[in-house]
């Protein structure tokens, strides 16, 4: 029970407080100035490469053969 | 070399999996070990002819995205979710008539066995083919980069069919540990584990070696499904099997905890799988079938870490009124309220995508189906935390009010935006020039909706009538209502709900016929079929 009330008590107080932190850290950061052109470019991967994937420069195949 | 190993493995489990026929201490262990036996025998046999033959297939693929994968993908999810409508169907139908749970079938076919059956082939075998299907499509545009590990995807989604095909035969021949969306025994468990961290393996592996800077929104969707998920799993799976031959095993939790670990399982398959997951369809294909980016970037993060920290909380508001400390289910029931805020703002971000672009509503079935699927998810978000607050609860907890949520749920949000998806994929992945037909798309729309309509407003009538029949007590504090009572009461409302659910089932074979006659019938597209995928 000792352990239970230690764990209790650190979650409503301090991990609380970190993980509140920690999101309203994240709402400022999306705020941040310039964000808006950045996820402007972002927003618009989808519409990239629709028909192949960007190939690595050295032509050497990585993928393991069976 | 590799080959070697391989069939060293395979003779194991072959050896293994014949043991445990001989040895199997119930029904559903020695069929699976017979399923187990099978597949690892023809796999042997498939590696066995393929071992010491010169290598015939040395072209470099990364080139190019791996689409077959995607295309079988497509071709399970509409299949499954075939086979779990239909079983919904019969199963909606033995509630309204209870005389179809034929003597016959008793042990194998009632509404006991098949009730399971129903649940995880829609929400795994349906939604999670489609999950797996999109995300490895999706990471691949939005990385620019092909699919990592080779043929392990190929091993994600054979095993992710094997393991649903060992959890149906297991809850048809009575193996299951009795916890909600988590019935499948250890054996299936652990099997599902391996697979799931093989899953996560390809999805981690392509984001990692990705050529855009940024990963785009849709994938951190994908990503906290796919970690959560596992998380969950092995945590409510925690079990000691009676014996290694044998389907059965003891709860390592017990009581209330187990309770407990069971409903934050539960809650956060609906908030992870059903959610989340579906949440990355919904930011990669409503922008693309729109052909223009999501309305609010800057709000999909918000709403990504939002959810991500409220979801997981909720789960006690599935045990008010139990031996949970009440402390621990009004933390649930206020996180559940405040999760209405974020799934709302994601649904803003889903619908005003299409500002400027609603023209597209009257042209387009398929943003049609995108758009309404969008609209049931904003319409479930509101209806759960209401239905989590305990003044509420106490009124539709254990209804068919909660069903009827579920459904519109499962069956608006997540169906409609499977089927857009599905809708959106076929021509691409078959290189056509269009759907077959749009106006098919339109029955499918029309008959998914109104049958969705049905079902949702009959259960919303029988559950709260259920509910005050079953609380309403006379001047001496007796109970008016006997259950039987209600149980008469609610027949025609079970009729209306089957009906609803036939209606939803026919416009998805309505689907099926269309995509088909898509790849069957429609042309090739011309113009990017040079810069295309050639076959695999």
């Amino acid at each position: 029970m000792e352990e239970y009330s230690i764990l209790r008590e650190f979650a409503d107080s301090w991990m609380l407080l970190l993980l509140f932190g920690f999101f309203i850290g994240v709402v400022i950061w999306v705020f941040r100035p310039g964000a808006s052109a950045e996820y402007k470019d972002t927003a618009d991967i989808p519409f990239r490469h629709d028909d192949a994937p960007i190939e690595d420069k050295p032509v050497e195949s990585k993928e393991p053969r069976t | 070399m590799s080959n070697y190993i391989k069939l060293t493995v395979l003779g194991l489990v072959i050896l293994v999996a014949m043991i445990g026929i001989n040895y199997a201490r119930d029904l559903a262990y020695q069929i699976h070990a017979i399923i187990v036996m099978l597949v690892a025998g023809g796999l042997f046999i498939w590696v066995l002819r393929h071992t010491d033959e010169p290598e015939l297939n040395t072209v470099n693929m990364q080139g190019e995205y791996m689409d077959g994968v995607i295309r079988a993908g497509v071709i399970a999810t509409a299949m499954w979710g075939v086979v779990g409508f239909l079983v919904g169907v019969i199963i909606a139908f033995q509630l309204a008539f209870p005389s179809l749970n034929f003597d016959w079938t008793q042990g194998i076919g009632n509404f006991g066995r098949l009730r399971p059956l129903h649940t995880s082939a829609v929400i795994f075998a349906f939604g999670g083919n489609a999950l797996i299907a999109t995300s490895f499509y999706v990471v691949q545009r939005t990385s620019a980069a092909r699919l990592w590990g080779g043929n392990l995807a190929w091993f994600v989604f054979w095993g992710y069919q094997l393991f649903i095909v060992l959890a149906a035969t297991g809850y048809i021949l009575g193996s299951t540990q009795s916890k909600e969306y988590a019935e499948p025994e250890w054996h299936v468990d652990i099997w599902l584990t391996i697979v799931w961290l093989a899953y996560l393996a390809v999805f981690l592996g392509t984001l990692i070696k990705r050529k855009e800077p940024h990963i785009y929104v849709a994938n951190w969707f994908y990503l906290s499904f796919i970690i959560t998920v596992a998380m969950l799993h092995v945590i409510n799976n925690l079990s000691i099997p009676i014996s290694i031959w044998g389907s059965q095993s003891v709860q390592v939790f017990s009581g209330v905890q187990d309770a407990m670990v069971q409903w934050w399982y539960g809650h956060n398959a609906v908030g992870f799988f059903l959610t989340a997951g579906f949440l990355g369809i919904m930011y990669y294909f409503v922008p693309k079938q729109a052909e223009r980016p999501i309305y609010s970037y800057k709000l999909s993060i918000i709403h990504f870490w939002a959810l991500i920290f409220l979801y997981i909380w909720a789960g006690p508001h599935h045990l008010h009124y139990t031996a949970l400390p009440d402390w621990a289910s009004t933390l649930g029931m206020v996180f559940s309220i405040v999760l209405w805020m974020p799934s709302w703002g994601g649904m803003i971000n889903g619908l005003m995508t299409l500002s400027g672009a609603w023209d597209k509503l009257r042209t387009d079935p398929v943003i049609r189906m995108m758009v309404i699927s969008i609209g049931f998810y904003g319409m479930s978000t509101f209806e759960g935390p209401m239905m989590s607050i305990r003044a509420v609860n106490s009124l539709s907890h254990y209804t068919d009010w909660t069903i009827g949520h579920v459904h519109s749920g499962a069956l608006g949000w997540n169906g409609m935006i499977t089927f857009g998806a599905l809708y959106y994929l076929v021509p691409v992945l078959w290189k056509r020039e269009r759907l077959y037909s749009l106006s098919l798309v339109s029955w499918h729309f029309w008959l998914a909706t109104i049958g969705i309509v049905l079902y949702a407003a009959s259960m919303w009538v029988t559950g709260i009538m259920e509910g005050l029949m079953w609380r309403e007590v006379d001047a001496n504090g007796f109970l008016v209502h006997s259950f039987a009572d209600t149980v008469a009461a609610k027949y025609p409302m079970y009729v209306m709900r089957g009906l609803g659910g036939l209606m939803f089932l026919s416009g998805a074979i309505i689907m099926c016929y269309n995509l088909w006659m898509t790849v069957r019938a429609v042309p090739a597209k011309q113009a990017s079929l040079v810069t295309a995928v050639p076959a695999e």
